[in-house]
């Protein structure tokens, strides 16, 4: 490829650290900015760097392959190694690619949502997350993943509290958020040190061939694994362990909800593919009992409830938070059937419902913005109002409920076809079931918008009042995205069967 | 209690009721301080390092803070210097990653800070820690200070 | 059963890991809650610290002005694997026959890094429960959630 002739030979070499290292130091020196928007311009520069990075070495990683880094020189399994391979290269492309698109949008965004003296230390833990979730996703250290996961949690805490200026519920939301966050990474730092007792090592890759020479390992391996998985499906929101969810998503403010909304479970999520299938194998007998108990039974349940608690929500952003528990449940489908295929089609719709997700929080965030509702009955005659914030939420959400030409098309056909191809026929009608229950709270909100009238204020019918630039380009961004993976697939197709292949070719 | 910010002064006869707290803490403070300068450059031989030092010598400002009031700490350690502090430690830890970079080797590669890469390592560690012994003392202490400058709700009556 | 008992560690591990948890589902209260939370996080690093323990162990500090063919009291070591560090300097370690045990630095590195996660995540806790005790004029969890169901019902404020 021409492009990566143009990039200079030391960011090839050291790309994996700088992702780590780039945004945590630049946190710090954002803290202490006096001026906002010197701020927003500092955090704006370090997130283009990132996506330029990321979009770099994923190309570099298409070409070369696996690549792993020695963090200080100590070669693994004694140091710490940086992997960027087939598994994690798109996740760190989306991170860094939905972190520059949501600063771009929290510029007026942050006007509206956050006192003065406060955004500058929003900016600051902004960085802090990005850094998290890109070095949770490089690492190829098992404790280096908590404390990355930790570091990206605790930013995500204070973000989510930062939403009290507009709604005072943000803060017990966060507070719970913070107990069950904090459960949630104290179990798998248990299942960790059970590992660590029962291979001697640290490094992901080493521990994999230590448990595969012990085929499967002692009880210590079983009970690492079950901490692991109910550790990680709290922070992914797997479905009885999604209840800081609604709050967290719904009372934050708006471009921390669709930042976290399209990385922080997908970043989770990565971490059960790698744990599930890399460390561990579906061929130990306990691992291929807790896929098709817990994770295909979980996952399935969490679609039907969560699908029919979005019905009932009269608030948009918990409706779109419910939606999400739902999703999560078809990757968890997807992961739990353990094929090439349908594993492929649970890491597409891992990165398909990213780009939905983050249009549609984004949309309903400058509705916010211009007109203060967050309430079903209050999008009344949007269509006419703000046609084209309307128009990139409704070509979002026809891609949520898997119209074809869009992304959502994409990763459910995949994923139907998986199931059917394993015999899973009951798979594939809750799926059409569930997509017949987006059909419901997305299509009524698309019809009280286009045929209904617009609200009457003080004895004038409101005008249109479109949401500013900076809010527009993003949001239409992430829709012509997803219309653009549903025509042409190939791309996201190819990467999501290269991971699989990774994951279950490897053994 | 009344309001945090206020000096702690004399009784209504005239006696200071604090004399005892106040003649021991001025003793015992600057050994508190020493003692977690010991910690800190003891790490490299034994238990110790940045993050136990950082918090003993949050912990002597917290207890002259206590003992003398909050405004008191706050002339000797100005909030201002806090927040710059917290930023310098974080920079000390990354910018000796990034000079490891700029000398040619990885991130955090410590072997070349040197000529001899024992020696390299030696600087790097005692660089790094010194970063962490900064940041952790100003956050704590800045966590104090949050704390400590809230207005109380209750006042002397409702008690 | 004696061989349970004379794991007194795992079983002490445990009983806080539960207690712990019980206090965070069972306190009503916003600041017990973070004491226990506290607890079950101090459970962990029993256990880290207990799997870390070797018997005899010497702290893991290369002694310098001895050659490397013998350790302090000047027993002979056996020749271990050699490990290349960064930048080419060769150590030899002691081996499985030597005679010297050294203990392993790992574990309490990695309890020393779960320790300060825990500090940042109590310090924040306490920061939300002033701010909620601020807004709220309580920190009793069932008259928060009482309040917000009040200001639920009347519909988002403008």
């Amino acid at each position: 490829m021409s492009f990566l002739e143009f990039v200079p030979d030391w960011l090839l070499a050291h790309a994996p650290a700088f992702l780590m290292a780039l945004p945590l130091i630049m946190a710090a020196i954002t803290a202490i900015l006096p001026n906002k928007r010197v701020a927003w311009a500092s955090t704006f520069i370090v997130t283009a760097i990132l996506t330029v990075t990321a979009f770099t070495i994923a190309l570099y990683n298409a070409e070369v392959g696996t690549t792993i880094y020695k963090m200080g020189g100590w070669a693994p399994p004694h140091g710490i190694s940086l992997v960027i391979d087939a598994l994690n290269a798109p996740v760190v492309v989306l991170i860094a690619l939905m972190s520059l698109i949501t600063v771009i949008y929290a510029l007026p965004a942050t006007v509206a949502e956050i006192k003065p003296n406060k955004r500058a230390p929003f900016y600051a833990a902004f960085l802090l997350c990005t850094a998290g979730l890109l070095g949770m996703t490089v690492t190829g250290d098992a404790f280096n993943v908590f404390v990355f996961l930790e570091v990206s949690s605790i930013s995500t805490y204070v973000l989510v509290a930062m939403g009290a200026a507009r709604d005072r519920r943000a803060l017990s939301a966060a507070y719970n958020y913070l107990i069950l966050g904090s459960i949630g990474a104290t179990f798998f730092v248990i299942g960790v040190g059970f590992l660590y007792m029962e291979t001697g090592t640290l490094n992901m890759a080493d521990m994999a061939r230590i448990l595969a020479d012990l085929d499967g390992g002692s009880r210590v391996a079983k009970i690492a694994f079950g901490f692991i998985v109910i550790g990680l499906g709290l922070k992914l929101a797997m479905f009885p362990l999604h209840t800081w969810l609604p709050g967290a998503y719904a009372y934050s403010p708006t471009p921390v909800a669709a930042f976290l909304a399209s990385t922080a479970t997908k970043a989770a999520l990565y971490l059960l593919l790698r744990f599930t299938f890399f460390v561990f194998d579906p061929s130990y007998s306990y691992v291929a009992d807790v896929l098709m108990f817990v994770l295909v039974g979980l996952g399935v349940v969490g679609m039907i409830f969560a699908s029919l608690q979005a019905i009932f929500q009269t608030d948009v952003r918990r409706m779109l938070a419910y939606s999400s528990v739902a999703q999560v449940g078809y990757m968890l489908l997807g992961i739990g059937i353990a094929t090439t295929a349908s594993v492929a089609a649970g890491y597409l719709h891992l990165l398909n419902h990213a780009i939905i997700k983050g249009g549609l929080f984004l949309a309903i965030g400058a509705m916010w913005y211009r007109f203060g509702i967050t309430r079903t009955e209050d999008f009344r005659g949007l269509g006419k109002t703000m046609p084209l914030t309307m128009g990139a939420f409704t070509v979002s959400g026809l891609s949520l409920i898997g119209v074809p030409f869009t992304a959502g098309f994409v990763s459910k056909v995949n994923l139907t076809f998986a199931a059917a191809d394993s015999g899973w026929w009951w798979a594939v009608a809750v799926i059409m079931v569930t997509s017949i229950l987006a059909l419901i709270y997305i299509g009524r909100l698309l019809l009280v918008a286009y045929f209904q009238s617009p609200p009457v204020v003080n004895g004038e019918v409101v005008v249109r009042n479109e949401a500013p630039i900076a809010m527009l380009l993003p949001m239409w961004t992430l829709a012509l995205a997803s219309v653009f993976v549903g025509i042409w697939s190939d791309t996201m197709v190819g990467m999501a069967i290269r991971a699989a292949e990774l994951l279950l070719g490897a053994g | 209690m009344s309001n945090p910010e206020e000096k702690l002064g004399v009784d209504e006869f005239g006696r200071d009721p604090h004399v005892l707290l106040r003649v021991i803490a001025k003793f015992l403070i600057p050994l508190i301080a020493l003692f977690a300068f010991y910690v800190q450059f003891h790490g490299d031989y034994g238990p110790g390092g940045g993050f136990q030092a950082g918090v003993i010598l949050a912990a002597s400002v917290i207890l002259y803070a206590l003992i003398f009031g909050l405004a008191e700490a706050k002339k000797a350690f100005p909030p201002r210097l806090i927040r710059y502090g917290m930023t310098l430690g974080v920079i000390l830890y990354g910018g000796t990653g990034v000079v490891n970079l700029i000398l040619g080797g990885e991130f955090l590669n410590y072997s070349n800070l040197a000529s001899d890469s024992i020696a390299g390592q030696h600087y790097g560690i005692l660089a790094v820690e010194l970063g962490v012994l900064v940041t952790v003392t100003t956050v704590m202490i800045a966590i104090f200070y949050a704390f400590g400058s809230r207005q109380p709700e209750t006042s002397d009556e409702d008690w | 059963m004696s061989d349970l008992f004379l794991q007194y560690n795992y079983i002490i591990v445990i009983i806080l890991m539960m207690t712990g948890l019980y206090i965070v589902f069972a306190s009503r209260n916003l600041i017990k809650k973070l004491a226990g939370l506290s607890v079950f996080q101090t459970s962990v690093f029993l256990l880290y610290i207990t799997i870390g323990k070797v018997s005899g162990g010497q702290p893991p500090i290369l002694i310098e002005d001895k050659g490397y063919g013998a350790d302090k009291d000047g027993h002979a070591l056996l020749e271990g694997t050699i490990q290349t560090a960064a930048g080419g300097a060769s150590y030899i370690l002691p081996g499985p026959g030597s005679d010297v045990l050294y203990s392993n630095p790992l574990p309490h590195v990695l309890i020393l890094t779960a320790i300060v996660v825990g500090v940042a995540t109590l310090s924040i806790g306490l920061a939300l429960t002033v701010r909620i005790r601020e807004v709220y004029r309580t920190i009793e969890e069932d008259e928060i959630e009482a309040a917000d169901f009040v200001y639920n019902l009347e519909g988002t404020a403008d």
